[in-house]
């Protein structure tokens, strides 16, 4: 569902992602493990069809992101890093304009902003601005926005960042939620999310996959059995 | 093409999302009507016309059409939300002239606000309607090439103010080559063909029919082409700006 093919960004000489090659399949849950600057944003951005590989190719659903971008952005959710947002306009408001976006129409286009206007309990906030919104709230938008066309992939960069404990609890409960039949990609630095959530674990340093696996078989690597000690070796 | 009316309505919307939209048309009303009045002695010409209105047109474009065009990409880039938008299914492309159909829109709708002066002359003369009606039209021809400017340098930058100013700059430029103290200067030193190509270049150069009334498809094109010419700069820098 998701495939990378030597996928590599360079920004002014700079090696953000290097020769990146690793697949994603339907019912998987990717963590994806790296420090600050490692290349996880980059590579999320070049998968979601926002900057374009300086070299290698990469698809969603069988879609190249860049000779058939359109199709391959039509099959994928994406929460950018940060979860950006219109301040200026009201959940209602921005949730009808990515519909339309996505082409939703008629009883289904309902269904679905039903489905995320509940699931992600907006309700309370649907006619507020989106700029006097809590940080919880922009991400619960952001997230909503990302599945409300209930796509086959969904990459979702640091979906749970600054989010409080029971927030975070929330987002992830909603991930394993939909997981069983989507392929899913989730950046993160919280170790114990890629426990709670992910079936299996890429870490990326300096732009190269150092490690690809599940994470119980990731932490069997370390003496003491911890996943962040695992994560010091093979990042540093 | 149905991604290109979403993108417009939705940036239609955010202009009217706060006062500024109505303070900015009022400013732009207010001033139509001094400089019509004072400057262009509306009254004192004792002609049933509006060309005391449109001739100071493209001086108050320099300020309302940069003010309108200047957060289109701009805020988009600064909080990152052009990432929201570029990673939905459309083409970048079709951001680019939703973006710029609803800008030219607000004009529009500022520059059919000013009907209150056309009433007016009528009901003062007996103005020639047609030649309004197409002074109108060549106006809001005019407005699309500097709201395409307005747009090309809103892509360039994050901020909103450098996006004004550099576009107030440029399409000053532009009105100023046309204008006949620099026409003058130019013909005082330089050969006829330099002086004719660079008023065939201004915007004066073209207006000046427009204020008229008299809508020549050369002129249209001028201010056509200008616009095409900008908004393909703008999908350059954005395309640029996305894989650096």
């Amino acid at each position: 569902m998701i495939k990378t093919q030597n996928l590599t960004k360079h920004f002014d000489g700079l090696v953000a992602v290097d020769d990146l090659t690793f697949s994603v399949e339907p019912g998987e849950v990717l963590g994806f493990l790296g420090p600050n600057g490692a290349g996880k944003s980059t590579t999320m951005r070049m998968l979601a069809g926002f900057i374009t590989p300086t070299s290698g190719t990469g698809s969603v659903g069988g879609h190249d992101v860049v000779s058939d971008a359109q199709a391959a952005k039509a099959v994928l959710g994406y929460l950018p890093e940060g979860a950006p947002h219109y301040g200026e306009m009201t959940v209602g408001g921005f949730l009808e304009f990515v519909a339309d976006l996505r082409a939703l129409e008629g009883e289904r286009r309902r269904q679905r902003l039903d489905y995320v206007i509940g699931r992600l309990q907006l309700e309370g906030v649907f006619e507020q601005t989106i700029e006097t919104l809590s940080k919880g709230f922009k991400r619960r938008v952001g997230l909503a926005q990302a599945i409300v066309h209930d796509p086959k992939v969904l990459i979702l960069d640091e979906p749970t960042d600054g989010l409080d404990p029971l927030q975070k609890h929330e987002v992830r409960t909603l991930i394993s939620e939909i997981a069983r039949e989507k392929t899913i990609v989730i950046s993160t630095h919280i170790l114990e999310e890629v426990d709670a959530v992910c079936t299996r674990a890429v870490i990326i340093a300096h732009g190269r996959l150092v490690a690809d696996d599940t994470p119980a078989a990731l932490r069997a690597r370390a003496p003491s059995g911890r996943l962040e000690d695992v994560f010091r070796a093979v990042a540093a | 093409m149905k991604p290109v009316g979403i993108i417009l309505r939705r940036e239609l919307a955010s202009y009217f999302s706060t006062p500024l939209a109505v303070v900015v048309i009022l400013f732009f009303l207010v001033l139509a009507n001094v400089f019509a009045f004072f400057l262009g002695s509306l009254y004192e010409r004792g002609q049933a016309d509006m060309s005391s209105f449109f001739r100071f047109l493209p001086w108050l474009y320099l300020l309302l059409c940069p003010a309108v065009s200047m957060r289109l990409w701009a805020e988009e880039r600064r909080s990152g939300s052009i990432e929201l938008l570029l990673t939905q299914p459309i083409t970048l492309w079709q951001a680019v002239i939703g973006k710029f159909l609803a800008a030219w829109l607000f004009v529009g709708i500022a520059l059919a606000l000013t009907f209150p002066l056309w009433i007016s002359v009528n009901y003062l003369g007996n103005p020639d309607n047609g030649v309004i009606v197409a002074a109108y039209l060549g106006s809001f021809f005019v407005a699309g090439g500097f709201l395409a400017i307005g747009t090309f340098t809103s892509s360039l930058t994050k901020n909103q103010l450098v996006a004004f100013l550099v576009a107030a700059l440029i399409c000053f430029v532009l009105l100023l080559a046309g204008y006949p103290m620099t026409t003058a200067w130019f013909e005082s030193w330089a050969p006829q063909w330099l002086v004719d190509g660079i008023f065939a270049m201004s915007f004066l150069g073209h207006f000046e029919n427009i204020v008229k009334g008299v809508l020549d498809l050369r002129d249209v094109l001028y201010f056509a082409l200008v616009s095409i010419f900008f908004l393909l700069a703008s999908a350059t820098v954005l395309e640029a700006v996305k894989s650096r």
